[in-house]
């Protein structure tokens, strides 16, 4: 559905060259919630305004729905615009327009006929839950109600994309959750591809099936989020994901559990699916002569799937301790040493 | 008071006459302030028109009119307020100035209104494949009207304040009646009836346009 391919920007600010996207490539596949996640600055934020050339990049190709957007002249632009919808972080509605006109006005713009307008924004209303709400303004709504219109006025055009801007940024935890289920929600119902851009792993886990990490104008990671979450690679990405799981040792404890001899280590396992259910543990336990100590544990289900993450101190003889881990490698999903070599993460 | 009696005409004339002098160059003056106005804010960078030549030659030209103080102005353009309208006296003579002094000065309010315009919501309809001329009409005029309705009421305030000075070319007017009576004669109370008629002139008009403003400024 998008294929950005060694996408470029750099900017002039002041007289100095900054560049923003260092040869970025992505592709989503039509259906699929996309996630790009990533600090300020990361590069995000252009990246996602590259889909519909808000961005123009330096070099690299856009492919959105098979047209290669760089090569649109203005007014195919527009038209293409028109199936990618986006909604943004600070909403960018109309405030001389009630909640109806501010739906209504592309349709306008579109020369849309009255009646059809009329239908279509009534059922976008009902869609995102504002039915009652057609004749206030957006200084009388609160913030998600808000994006509700921002989410109906985007869908107005009938887009086959969703571009979504930090869209749950400024709005509080509770709230999140529920544009989040409606973005679910209209996803499947129309089979809508989205891509959004935020700095909450909360987001990620909630409703993405695919993330890609940002840092410093490169995507530095990406997988599916089952992947991403039981085993990633970047350090940057570790940090996203400890707001989910704070799976951190204390350094203290890490010390003194190396100073319990060689054969000692914290094993950081990842549980997925079925597994995170079998009584693993059990079994290591009665199989090999070692003795293991959970330190932390949390499960937790990435869209439907389980995910589970323990911690744990195994210790006992070097060969048992080197068999344990051996079978825990065949019965879960992954396992990592955590002890082995400086662990700083 | 007898006197003064009679003078009642004399003051109904020329508030007609400033009346008269301030409409038409109100609206010859808008019919030009707003179109430069916007076209100043869409040259901007990262506008909908980038354009530095565009940007710049009007904001010079903008500011050259605008530090001239309207007496040294209208003498200074008499020959051009001639090849227009024929002559450089009464009330037409004083339109052109008028316009000239005017113009300048809404497109300088008009940018201020416009670029209060959130440049999200531009970039919204940018997105959802709105022309830039839908934007523009649609969008940015739409949007700043509370703004630009005040910039109409100081222009038109200023106006006022100019077309006393246009008494000088014979225009008549508020202003003439204070030179005239005021000034020359030395009539104390024609000078504080003028004044009283002005400063009630200006209040009611810059309460219209800020009951006018609230009105259409929906957002909190």
């Amino acid at each position: 559905m998008i294929q950005l391919t060694d996408i470029h920007k750099s900017y002039k600010v002041g007289n100095k060259q900054v560049e923003a996207l260092k040869g970025v490539s992505l592709n989503v596949e039509k259906g699929q919630i996309y996630g790009v996640i990533g600090f300020s600055g990361a590069g995000k934020s252009t990246l996602l305004r590259t889909i519909n050339l808000l961005e123009k990049p330096t070099s690299g190709s856009v492919i959105v729905n098979g047209q290669d957007m760089l090569s649109l002249k203005e007014k195919e632009l527009r038209q293409a615009r028109k199936k990618i919808g986006i909604i943004f972080q600070h909403f960018n509605l109309l405030s001389s327009y009630n909640v109806f006109d501010n739906v209504a006005e592309i349709l306008r713009m579109n020369r849309v006929p009255k009646d059809v307008i009329k239908q279509k924004v009534e059922d976008l209303l009902r869609l995102v839950g504002l039915a009652d709400k057609a004749n206030a303004y957006p200084s009388q709504l609160s913030g998600g109600q808000k994006q509700r219109v921002g989410i109906a006025r985007a869908l107005a055009t009938d887009p086959e994309i969703l571009l979504c801007d930090e869209a749950t940024s400024a709005l509080d935890p509770q709230t999140t959750e529920s544009i989040l289920e409606l973005l679910l929600d209209i996803n499947k119902k129309f089979s809508l591809t989205i891509v959004l851009i935020t700095h909450e792993m909360q987001v990620i886990k909630k409703i993405c099936d695919h993330v890609a990490i940002m840092e410093n104008g490169h995507v530095i990671e990406q997988g599916s989020v089952l992947d991403v979450f039981s085993n990633p690679q970047q350090p940057t990405t570790r940090n996203f994901i400890k707001t989910i799981f704070d799976d951190e040792v204390p350094a203290e404890i890490l010390a003194r559990i190396k100073k319990t001899g060689p054969s000692a280590n914290i094993l950081r396992v990842a549980f997925r699916g079925d597994a995170a259910l079998d009584p693993v543990l059990g079994t290591l336990s009665a199989r090999f002569p070692v003795s293991t100590n959970l330190l932390y544990g949390s499960i937790t289900s990435i869209k439907g799937t389980a995910l589970g993450i323990l911690l744990l101190h195994i210790s006992g003889e070097q060969q048992a301790v080197q068999d344990g881990i051996a079978f825990l490698r065949q019965s879960v999903y992954n396992v990592e040493i955590v002890t082995r070599e400086e662990v700083t993460r | 008071m007898d006197r003064l009696t009679e003078m009642i005409p004399v003051f109904g004339q020329s508030l007609q006459e400033t009346v008269i002098m301030v409409g038409i160059s109100l609206f010859i003056a808008t019919i030009i302030g707003i179109p430069l106005g916007i076209l100043i804010v869409i040259t901007q960078g990262n506008h909908l028109f980038p354009n530095k030549v565009i940007y710049h030659t009007l904001n010079t030209l903008i500011n050259i009119v605008r530090s001239l103080p309207f007496i040294i102005l209208m003498v200074a353009i008499i020959p051009f307020t001639e090849l227009v309208v024929g002559t450089s006296i009464g009330i037409e003579g004083a339109i052109v100035p008028l316009i000239v002094y005017t113009a300048p000065y809404i497109a300088r309010l008009m940018e201020t209104a416009l670029l209060d315009v959130d440049r999200g919501v531009i970039e919204a309809y940018r997105a959802m494949g709105a022309s830039r001329l839908q934007i523009i009409t649609r969008i940015m005029l739409r949007e700043a009207r509370p703004g630009i309705v005040l910039c109409l009421t100081i222009a038109t305030i200023g106006l006022i304040g100019a077309t006393a000075m246009a008494g000088a070319v014979g225009a008549g007017g508020l202003g003439d009646l204070a030179l005239r009576y005021g000034y020359q004669q030395w009539d104390i109370e024609v000078m504080i009836i003028t004044v009283i008629i002005l400063v009630v002139l200006v209040q009611v008009i810059q309460s219209l346009g800020n009951w006018a403003a609230r009105k259409l400024k929906k957002s909190a």
